[in-house]
């Protein structure tokens, strides 16, 4: 007998929207094993589940009867009105899995046990697991467009209906499991009665802002929540999302580009007028973090807002500090991360004081997902700074 | 002239010449290290299974040939086609696609899968790690 090497076929040929999480993610485990991850503290600020698989159930949460009626009424007699219901959903985004070569894109239709819990606890767990995160922010997916629904009068009942049902069957089913619940932006009303519903949960580390393209986020309406997020000491993120629809990316042809410059110019927007209204000033102890639009936006929006406060101060009176000093405060999560220039990205960590300020974030399960490592593996960052980015920024940041 | 001492590691079978058909793949562990083994026009071809962007598994995932975009002599573009002549395995990760003749990422081949050697006799298939 022989001690040759040990040869067998492998028992996943290939994967597909079959395939479980843990098989999807098994090269994973080198870089656990690699980095010791099972002993860092991770905390994974952006991720996601799919409401869409409970849209009947999320749609009886509907509180108007006629909006209800009209909603269920579409299910029963469109069956593709199944998941989609009165929701806005881009049919263009559809291309985000690029023709079926991304699968965890398209569906994560693996099979799971029948139990106490909903599938989508067990999806994030399984995440978790695979990734060795110790916790996990959970957003929804298509419900993150809701701020380009083009009726207020659907975008924030149908919204509310699900933060409840989000805060009663996913939110509470597991410890690690955490949220930054969505605001109904067009309704600032609405916004502080869901800051008053939920703020006091302890599973609800704060708020976010969704994919919003026609508010003014400095508009005098919005202060109330501001000072009310200010005072409960919760935070506010910015959390960005693509649209084919911006007049730029109208013109656009491919997802790629679409993809490429809509998730940033979303958030370039919104704080751009964020900063130069004053509202760093207004509220110096709100903490406000953007969300999903990678790093090598920020070196560009310093020096740009610099160079033009400089000429124009008496545009943006408020102002203390440099533009780039408030964005330097913020916090940015770090998904995904561009790094196919380490000396720029470098550069970008260094402005931005990204070891006291970046917050990991997976994103999973969308198609551009960073996996911890990619963290760990940045050549130019000390131990202690990607445990900062890793988990400590965030432990701070949310208390945990 | 210098003789390298070099010890030339054994060639492992690792499959049967049956296991990978005609346009079709083959994943299979030799220990830890995990091959994916391709055959395209007879030839064969073998890549470990952990991809050079963030090591995912990218010999499982679609194959797909190539796309090309048309460009008529008025430099118009005409839409895009299928190369046949050049198949892809895609990494399900994050999409990196790979040309499965050569392992190079198709768009720029400096990012490569890592190959083996491999032959092929009396309908064995073997590789050298
Ligand atoms: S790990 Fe293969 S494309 Fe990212």
């Amino acid at each position: 007998m022989t001690n040759g090497p040990r040869i067998q076929p492998h028992a996943i040929q290939e994967i597909t929207t079959h395939t479980s999480t843990p098989d999807i993610l098994a090269n994973a485990q080198r870089d656990r094993e690699r980095y010791g991850l099972d002993d860092v503290f991770i905390v994974d600020v952006d991720s996601h589940h799919s409401e869409l698989a409970s849209w009947p159930e999320i749609i009886s949460y509907v509180e108007d009867p006629v909006l209800r009626d009209t909603a269920e009424q579409m299910m029963l007699h469109r069956p593709l009105a199944g998941k989609m219901a009165l929701s806005s959903y881009d049919p263009g985004l559809a291309l985000q899995d690029a023709g079926a070569r991304i699968p965890h894109q398209s569906n994560l239709a693996e099979p799971i046990p029948p139990g106490d819990d909903h599938r989508d606890v067990e999806l994030a767990r399984r995440a978790m697991d695979a990734m060795s995160i110790d916790v996990q922010v959970v957003f929804p997916q298509p419900m993150l467009g809701i701020g380009l629904h083009p009726d207020p009068t659907i975008a924030v009942p149908l919204l509310k209906a699900y933060n409840r049902w989000f805060v009663e069957h996913i939110l509470p089913k597991d410890p690690r499991i955490k949220s930054l619940i969505a605001l109904p932006f067009e309704d600032p009303q609405a916004c502080l009665e869901t800051v008053h519903l939920y703020g006091d949960n302890p599973d609800v580390l704060g708020f976010m802002v969704t994919s919003q393209r026609h508010a003014g986020v400095h508009r005098n309406e919005y202060m109330r929540l501001y000072a009310e997020l200010e005072e409960r000491g919760l935070p506010l993120g910015f959390h960005a999302g693509p649209s084919w629809k911006d007049t730029m990316t109208s013109t656009m042809n491919r997802f790629l580009s679409v993809h490429a410059m809509s998730f940033v110019t979303c958030n370039m927007t919104h704080m751009t007028n964020w900063i130069i209204n004053g509202l760093p000033e207004r509220f110096p102890n709100l903490k406000v973090i953007w969300i999903e639009s990678g790093l090598a936006w920020i070196p560009f929006m310093m020096q740009r807002l610099d160079h033009e406060y400089l000429m124009r101060q008496s545009e943006a009176p408020l102002l203390r500090q440099l533009p780039s000093d408030y964005i330097r405060q913020m916090y940015h999560t770090s998904q995904p991360l561009e790094v196919t220039d380490m000396k720029l990205l470098e550069s970008t960590f260094t402005a931005m004081n990204a070891q006291d300020s970046l917050l990991y974030a997976s994103d999973w399960p969308h198609w551009d997902f960073d996996l911890p490592s990619r963290i760990m593996n940045l050549p130019f960052l000390d131990r202690d700074a990607k445990l900062n980015i890793l988990g400590g920024n965030a432990r701070k940041l949310f208390g945990l | 002239m210098a003789i390298s001492a070099r010890p030339v590691a054994p060639d492992i079978v690792v499959a049967r010449s049956t296991d990978v058909l005609e346009g079709r793949r083959h994943l299979v562990a030799v220990d830890d290290v995990h091959l994916g083994l391709f055959r395209f026009r007879g030839k064969l071809y073998a890549y470990e299974n952990a991809c050079p962007h963030m090591g995912g598994p990218v010999c499982q995932d679609r194959m797909v040939d190539g796309v090309l975009e048309r460009i008529e002599d008025d430099r118009t573009s005409r839409g895009m086609t299928f190369d046949e002549d050049d198949p892809h395995v895609v990494c399900p990760w994050h999409g990196f696609e790979f040309r499965i003749t050569t392992g190079e990422h198709a768009g720029f081949s400096k990012i490569r899968l890592r190959s083996f050697p491999v032959t092929e006799d009396g309908g064995e298939i073997r590789v050298r790690l």
